[in-house]
C-alpha cells in the first residue's frame, strides 16, 4: 500500500489542479527522469493470439496441411503474406509493423510462452503478468520499477497504465499513474477536496483518488480533447503523447483483446491485427524522436491450436508469437528456435512446441534497455534464475 | 417516508444489522424497503417467498421466449435492417435490460435478486456476441432465476443447455470428427464449452483435470447444439454429429448418447471440488474477498451434507457470524454502486435506463461481461485510480438528478450506524443539500457492502 501525503499538502495540490497549473504540479506529482530517458511499452494482447497466423512459417512444410483455410497465400501472390526473409511471412494486415521491421525496428519472436502450460485464459494472463510460475500479488513491471537507476522509493510516477483497468502486470507496490478517457459532469473542486478528505483514512479509496487526481491533472494537458475516446489506437496515440509531455512517465502498459478466435479466424483476426497495426504505428508517431530511445513488446499469454479446428477457428494451444519494436531494438530479424510443426514436433501433439520463455526476453529488456541492476532483474521475476538473458534483441 | 419505514428505521439504528442485512445481502436499502427490524427472518423469508410477479418487457404483452429470440435474430440476419431503424434483436435486447435494471431498483426481494446476478455471473453468458444478445433475457428468466435455491445441478443443466450458453461457448458448432456429420463435412470439436465447464462453472483447476479430460468432455458433450431454422427452435440434441463411444473424465466413464451429458453434469455438480469452489466463491461474495478458510470449509460441508442445495447454503450464508461482522470489507461493484445509489434515491424503475449508462461509464455493462468467467468480484480488480474518479463523477450525476432527496434521510437510511463521524459530519455540514447527496454517495462507507 501507498503512503497518504500529509494532509496540507494534498489540499494544496488540489487547489493548485482547480487553478490550471497543470504541468507545473504534474512534475512535482510524476517527477520522472531525465530527457533522453528510455521508454519502454508493454502491449497485451488479451485472449491468446493465434502466432501461426500473425507470423505464418509459410517455409514449414507441415504448414498448409495443419491449417487448411487459415494458411494465407506466399509472399508476393494476391493477399499474400509479408516476408521476413524468407521462410516466416506476416500478415498482411500487420503492414506498417512491417515497414518497422524493413527499417531494422521490428523484431518477430515465434515459439515463445510464458511461465506456464496452462490452457486457461484466466491462468496464463495471470501467470503471464505476474511472471513466475506460481502466484504473488504484484506484477512483473511493478516489481521493476522499483529497481529503475535513479528511482527513489515513492519519488516520482515512472509508469502509466492507459485504459479504464489497472491490469495485474502494473499492479504492486509501486504507485502506478492512469490515463482514461474524460467523461464530463464532474464535481467541483471543493467537493473533490471534501471527497477526498473523507476518504483520506480508507486504504483502498483513499489512496485510488488521491493518485487518481494525480493522474488527472497531469493528463489534461497533455491529450487533446479529441483523442480522449478511448480506441486502441487513440490510446496508444495518447500513450506516446504522454510519454513525450515533460515530466511524462517512462513506462507503460496498454491492452488490447478480441484475440480468442474460436471459429471464423481469418476475418476475425483481420479487424484486429489492423487495430493493433495502426495503434502501433500511432505510438511510434508520437513518440516522436523519443521512438530511437524505445522498446515496445507486444506479447500474449498463449498461442493456439496448430490445427484448425473444425469452425475454421483454433483452440487454446501453448507456443505463440511476440513482437519487440522500437528505435532501440536490433530489428529486421525473426528471433525463433524454430521447433518445426511437422509429426512428433507438436506439444501434446496439437500445440506449437514454446522454445523460448518470455521472460529471457523482459529480463533482458530489463537490464539493457531500463538499465536495472542483475539483483533488481530477479526480483522482477523471482525463481527465474534458470532462465538466461536473450542477447542480440537491442542495438549495441 | 411512509410512518412505517421510519419506525422501522428507528429500530433498526440501535443495531447495524439491519443496515447489514440491506448492504451486505441485498441491493441496498429504498425509502420503502427499508433497512428491516428484523435482519434473519427478513432474509430467510425471501428464500421461501413465491417470486415477485413482474410485467414483460416492453412492447411484449408475455415474456419472450428463446424460440422469439431466435426468431427475432435469424429475421435480422436474413433481411437487411432498413436504414434508421434497429436491429429487432437490439430492440428486445434493450427492453430486457430495461425491464432487469428496473426490477433491480425497486424489488422488495433484494437478496434473492443478489442470489440470481451472483448465480448468473457465476454461470456467465456475454451480450459480446451477437448471437447471444437477444437471448440474455431469456437465460435470466428460465435458465437461473428459478432455480436459484433449488439443487446446483437443476441450476447447471438448465443454464448449459441454454441456446445463450451453447452460442457464447460455441457449443453450436462442436462436432464429434467420427460422428456421420463429422465424417462428411470435416467439421470437428470445439472445446470451448467443454473447457469452461470444468474450469470455471464446476471443478476448478484445483481437481487436476487434464487436456485429456477437456477434449474427452468436448466429446461427450457433441450433439448437443441450437436448432435456429425449424420450428421448434431452441436447444436439441442431434445423433449424427454425436461423437460414438465411451468417453472418460477424471477416470469416469460415460457410455455414448445424449442421457450422458445430463449424468455427467449431474456427477459434476455434486463432485467434491465443484463444492469446494462454489464455496469458495459464496464466501468470497458474501464475507471478504479473502475468506477465513473455516467459512469455506462451513459452506462446502452444507454442500456436500444436502446434494448441493443452494437454498441451504444461502439459509448457511445468513448464519454465517463472520457475514454479519462490521466495518463492511467488501468493494460494491459498479453495478451493485449504481443500482444502491439509484435505490438510496428512490428511483423507479423508469431510471433503468441512466443505471444502464453509469455502469457502462464505470466499466461494467449490464450483461457484457470481458470473458466467460464472468465480473471479477474482488476488490483489486475494481479500486484503480481514475475508475475510483469516475465513481465520484457518476454519483455527482446522481445526486444532480435527485437534487430535493433530503440527504440527512438518505444518510439515516443507506448507512446509519455505519456511517463513519466523518461522513456524518462531511453530510451534514455540506454546503447545499446535493453536496451533502454527493458526499453521502461518495463516501467510503458507501464504497462498500
Amino acid at each position: 500500500m501507498k503512503r497518504h501525503l500529509p494532509a496540507v499538502g494534498r489540499r494544496g495540490f488540489l487547489l493548485g489542479l482547480s487553478a490550471g497549473a497543470m504541468l507545473g504540479s504534474s512534475r512535482v506529482a510524476f517527477g520522472a527522469g531525465p530527457e533522453g530517458d528510455s521508454r519502454f511499452v508493454v502491449v497485451l494482447l488479451r485472449g491468446a493470439l493465434d502466432g501461426l497466423s500473425a507470423v505464418q512459417p509459410y517455409g514449414d512444410p507441415a504448414m498448409a496441411e495443419l491449417r487448411g483455410p487459415l494458411a494465407l497465400p506466399q509472399p508476393g501472390e494476391e493477399g499474400g503474406l509479408l516476408d521476413l526473409g524468407g521462410f516466416f511471412g506476416l500478415h498482411p494486415r500487420l503492414a506498417k509493423l512491417h515497414a518497422m521491421f524493413t527499417a531494422n525496428q521490428a523484431i518477430a519472436l515465434h515459439a515463445v510462452c510464458g511461465p506456464t502450460r496452462s490452457r486457461s485464459h484466466f491462468i496464463a494472463q495471470d501467470m503471464l503478468e505476474i511472471g513466475a510460475e506460481e502466484r504473488l500479488a504484484s506484477g512483473w513491471l511493478n516489481r521493476a520499477l522499483a529497481g529503475l537507476p535513479g528511482h527513489e522509493e515513492g519519488a516520482n510516477r515512472a509508469a502509466f497504465a492507459i485504459g479504464t483497468d489497472l491490469p495485474l502486470i502494473m499492479r504492486g507496490a509501486e504507485p502506478v499513474g492512469m490515463y482514461a478517457p474524460s467523461r464530463p459532469d464532474r464535481p467541483a473542486p471543493d467537493l473533490y477536496a471534501k471527497l477526498m478528505e473523507i476518504n483520506h483514512a480508507d486504504p483502498l479509496t483513499g489512496p485510488a483518488i488521491e493518485e487518481g487526481l494525480r493522474a488527472r491533472g497531469f493528463t489534461a494537458g497533455v491529450v487533446p480533447p479529441a483523442e480522449q475516446r478511448g480506441g486502441f489506437v487513440e490510446l496508444a496515440a495518447a500513450a506516446g503523447r504522454l510519454m513525450t509531455a515533460p515530466g511524462g512517465p517512462r513506462v507503460a502498459a496498454l491492452e488490447i483483446s478480441g484475440w480468442d478466435t474460436h471459429s471464423g479466424q481469418n476475418g476475425r483476426l483481420r479487424g484486429v491485427l489492423g487495430q493493433l497495426d495502426d495503434g502501433l504505428d500511432a505510438l511510434r508517431e508520437h513518440l516522436g524522436a523519443a521512438w530511437a530511445r524505445t522498446a515496445v513488446l507486444v506479447l500474449t499469454e498463449f498461442g493456439r491450436t496448430a490445427r484448425v479446428n473444425g469452425n475454421a477457428g483454433t483452440d487454446h494451444g501453448t507456443g505463440s508469437a511476440a513482437f519487440l519494436l522500437g528505435g532501440a531494438v536490433a530489428g529486421g530479424q525473426v528471433v525463433a528456435d524454430w521447433p518445426g510443426l511437422g509429426a512428433g514436433r507438436l506439444y501434446e501433439n496439437r500445440d506449437l512446441m514454446p522454445t523460448l520463455d518470455l521472460r529471457s526476453v523482459t529480463k533482458a529488456l530489463l537490464r539493457g534497455h531500463l538499465g536495472l541492476s542483475p539483483s533488481a532483474v530477479d526480483a522482477a521475476f523471482p525463481g527465474s534464475g534458470a532462465i538466461g538473458e536473450k542477447t542480440g534483441l537491442l542495438r549495441a | 417516508m411512509s410512518h412505517t419505514a421510519r419506525q422501522v428505521l428507528a429500530a433498526g439504528a440501535m443495531t447495524p444489522e439491519g443496515h447489514i442485512a440491506a448492504l451486505r445481502f441485498g441491493l441496498g436499502p429504498r425509502p420503502d424497503s427499508p433497512p428491516p427490524g428484523a435482519p434473519r427472518a427478513w432474509l430467510l423469508a425471501q428464500i421461501e417467498a413465491p417470486a415477485e410477479v413482474v410485467d414483460p418487457p416492453l412492447d411484449w404483452e408475455q415474456d419472450p421466449t428463446a424460440a422469439d429470440a431466435l426468431a427475432i435474430n435469424l429475421l435480422d440476419r436474413r433481411n437487411q435492417v432498413p436504414p434508421g431503424q434497429r436491429p429487432r434483436g437490439a430492440v428486445l435486447y434493450d427492453a430486457e435490460i430495461r425491464s432487469y435494471l428496473g426490477r433491480l431498483l425497486t424489488t422488495t426481494m433484494p437478496f434473492r435478486e443478489r442470489l440470481v446476478g451472483f448465480w448468473a455471473n457465476h454461470l456467465s453468458v456475454s451480450a459480446r456476441d451477437s448471437g447471444v444478445l437477444p437471448l440474455v433475457g431469456d437465460y435470466l428468466r428460465t435458465a437461473i432465476r428459478p432455480h436459484v435455491f433449488g439443487p446446483f445441478g437443476t441450476l447447471l443443466k438448465a443454464a448449459i443447455r441454454h441456446p445463450a450458453m451453447l452460442t457464447y461457448l460455441n457449443q453450436d458448432s462442436s462436432v464429434g470428427p467420427d460422428s456421420t456429420l463429422g465424417r462428411r463435412s470435416r467439421r470437428g470439436l470445439n472445446e470451448n464449452l467443454g473447457r469452461e465447464l470444468l474450469e470455471l462453472h464446476t471443478l476448478s483447476p484445483a481437481a487436476g483435470y487434464t487436456q485429456a479430460d477437456v477434449t474427452e468432455f468436448a466429446r461427450l458433450l457433441t450433439g448437443l447444439t441450437v436448432e435456429r431454422i425449424r420450428d421448434p427452435r431452441g436447444t436439441i440434441f442431434r445423433p449424427d454429429s454425436h461423437q460414438p463411444g465411451e468417453k472418460t473424465i477424471m477416470g469416469k466413464v460415460f457410455p455414448p448418447g445424449e442421457a450422458s451429458i445430463d449424468a455427467s453434469l449431474d456427477w459434476l455438480a455434486i463432485h467434491p471440488a465443484t463444492h469446494r469452489h462454489l464455496a469458495l466463491k459464496l464466501a468470497r461474495h458474501f464475507v471478504a474477498d479473502a475468506p477465513p478458510p473455516a467459512v469455506v470449509d462451513r459452506l462446502a460441508g452444507v454442500l456436500h451434507d444436502t446434494g448441493g442445495d443452494l437454498g441451504a447454503v444461502a439459509r448457511e450464508l445468513v448464519a454465517l457470524p463472520e457475514a454479519w461482522s462490521t466495518p463492511l470489507s467488501k468493494l460494491r461493484s459498479p453495478h451493485d454502486l449504481v443500482v444502491a445509489a439509484l435505490r438510496a434515491m428512490g428511483a423507479g424503475p423508469e431510471m433503468a435506463q441512466l443505471a444502464g449508462s453509469a455502469e457502462f461509464a464505470l466499466g461494467q455493462q449490464i450483461w457484457f461481461p470481458v470473458a466467460p468467467n464472468g465480473w471479477p468480484d474482488v476488490a483489486a480488480a475494481w479500486i484503480h485510480p481514475e475508475g475510483m474518479l469516475l465513481r465520484l463523477d457518476r454519483m455527482h450525476a446522481v445526486s444532480g438528478r435527485f437534487m430535493r432527496r433530503d440527504a440527512k434521510e438518505a444518510l439515516e437510511l443507506t448507512l446509519g450506524p455505519l456511517a463513519s463521524d466523518a461522513t456524518r459530519e462531511a453530510v451534514l455540514r455540506a454546503g447545499s443539500n446535493r453536496e451533502a447527496l454527493t458526499l453521502l454517495l461518495g463516501s467510503p462507507e458507501f464504497q462498500r457492502r
